[in-house]
């Protein structure tokens, strides 16, 4: 797994990331749900990790439903 | 006694039985998922608050709400009202209600009241009718919530909630329904309603258990609306402050998690039959009834005239039996579960004139059926002629 594979995507809680996890079900945008990495936040919650590539339509697919704290590279 | 041997009438109160479905999205959650919802980033605890998510996302869909994050759950509509009333409500703040609310609306406004907020209570007529002209009437500089009720818990008397929630619009005020005996029975759009803030409690129409209720939470309000509790939420954990956001902000410490699984499944019970197919059958039902009890001398019914202006909640009263007197001989003679009293509403049963006596409420739900009704319409009449008869259900 390279740093360049893989984005994540963090949120206000758990249930942001849940909501997005549902938005992007509906999507059909593939994804994971993980712990946040430590060196991203020190919080204890989830967040979602998505292809690359699939960026720009992950982002503008949760942009009307949910809040977006940030978009890290891996 | 035997469950097959009752015949339960104390929908409104909580209903009963359940689908089988929230017995078993409660008992799968115990067994298979556990976890504390959201809190500790492992898969069962991801799971724990997805299936937490399910059911916030079953309940947007029912009551038209977009965000499915402006649900919040509480205990019951009795905290949500709370919620609402002492975290926006401040001193020098006029609040209007009806005259036929529940306890749960009417305490905590008369406590506040006491520390400096005004409030009118709106007279309904003695069907429990409101007329929405009066709440207009009410209306004054510093007015800032109007709160009715969806359905009056005693009579069943549909308020004009449509009509009201113009009004509020118009004036803007704060408009809160108390939809805990409507939620699950009758259709609710928070959007063509005008409705700021609905407040509904899962274990009654939504098929939940007890333990599970909520609020929809209109947008912008989240700025105004103090939480009640505060604590650990699972998000932010490295600050002090309370998150800002929904619906953390309002929902500090473990919820009811095996209880609301049991809520979703409830919630989605109902969408699969259809609301409008829910709401038929307890129509029908509740026609039955009433046409019966009239039809019995010596009985009185309350509520609208008109039928299509109520839900299945039933109050009658005997002119020669006290209503506590009558329940105790449905239920030991018959096997009937029925509720006399106030029914938590002294000011509802003020409006229709049976304080403080009370009345007989039957309350039917969606599992009840016609025969149940026949039988019931027996037992009164037979109560009524004084001609009691040891008997049950199952064998009549
Ligand atoms: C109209 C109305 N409002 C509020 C409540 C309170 O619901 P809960 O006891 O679930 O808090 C009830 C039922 O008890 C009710 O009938």
């Amino acid at each position: 797994m390279s740093g360049a594979e893989y984005q994540v995507i963090l949120f206000d809680s758990v249930n942001a990331a849940l909501l997005a996890e549902k938005l992007l079900k509906r999507e059909g945008i593939p994804f994971k749900v993980i712990p946040v990495p430590r060196h991203l936040s020190s919080d204890c919650g989830v967040c979602i990790r998505i292809p690359a590539h699939e960026r720009e339509r992950a982002k503008h697919s949760l942009a009307k439903g949910v809040h977006i704290q940030g978009i890290h590279a891996l | 006694m035997h469950p097959e041997n009752i015949v339960y009438f104390d929908n409104a109160a909580t209903s009963w039985p359940k689908p089988q479905e929230t017995m078993d999205a409660m008992y799968l959650f115990a067994a298979h998922t556990g976890a504390n919802p959201g809190r500790s980033g492992h898969s069962l605890s991801v799971q724990a608050a997805r299936e937490v998510m399910d059911t916030r996302e079953a309940l947007a869909e029912l009551l038209c709400v977009q965000d499915m994050l402006r649900i919040i759950f509480t205990r019951n509509a009795t905290e949500s009202l709370n919620l609402v009333f002492k975290g926006l409500l401040h001193k020098g703040d006029h609040v209007i209600t009806s005259s036929m609310e529940h306890n749960s609306v009417m305490r905590p406004l008369r406590g506040l009241e006491s520390q400096g907020v005004k409030l009118s209570v709106v007279q309904c007529a003695p069907t429990g009718e409101l007329d929405p002209g009066d709440i207009r009437a009410a209306i004054m500089r510093g007015t800032r919530m109007i709160v009715l009720t969806h359905a009056s818990n005693v009579t069943g008397t549909l308020m004009p909630v449509s009509e009201v929630g113009s009004i509020a619009r118009e004036h803007g005020i704060v408009f809160c329904v108390d939809a805990a005996q409507t939620a699950g029975s009758v259709p609710i759009d928070v959007q063509s309603m005008n409705i700021d803030i609905l407040v509904f409690t899962g274990h009654k129409a939504l098929f939940g258990p007890q333990g599970t209720g909520g609020l929809y939470l209109g947008p912008g309000l989240e700025h105004e609306l103090t939480p009640l509790v505060m604590g650990g939420t699972g998000s932010l954990s490295e600050f002090e402050k309370q998150p800002d956001f929904l619906p953390d902000k309002y929902e500090s410490g473990t919820p009811n998690a095996m209880g609301l699984a049991g809520l979703g499944a409830g919630v989605r019970f109902l969408q699969r039959q259809g609301l409008a197919s829910v709401r038929a059958r307890e129509e029908e039902l509740k026609e039955q009834l009433i046409e019966g009890l009239r039809n019995i001398r010596g009985v009185h019914v309350y509520g609208p005239k008109d039928m299509a202006r109520s839900i299945a909640n039933v109050s009658f009263t005997m002119e020669s039996t006290s209503p506590s007197e009558v329940t105790l001989a449905l239920d030991e003679f018959y096997g009937i579960m029925s509720r006399p009293g106030l029914h938590c509403a002294p000011s509802a049963h003020r409006t229709i004139g049976t304080f403080p006596g009370g009345t007989v409420r039957f309350s039917l739900g969606y599992f009840n059926t016609s025969d149940q009704v026949s039988y019931a319409l027996q037992a009164v009449s037979d109560l009524c002629a004084g001609t009691l008869e040891k008997r049950s259900w199952k064998s009549r």
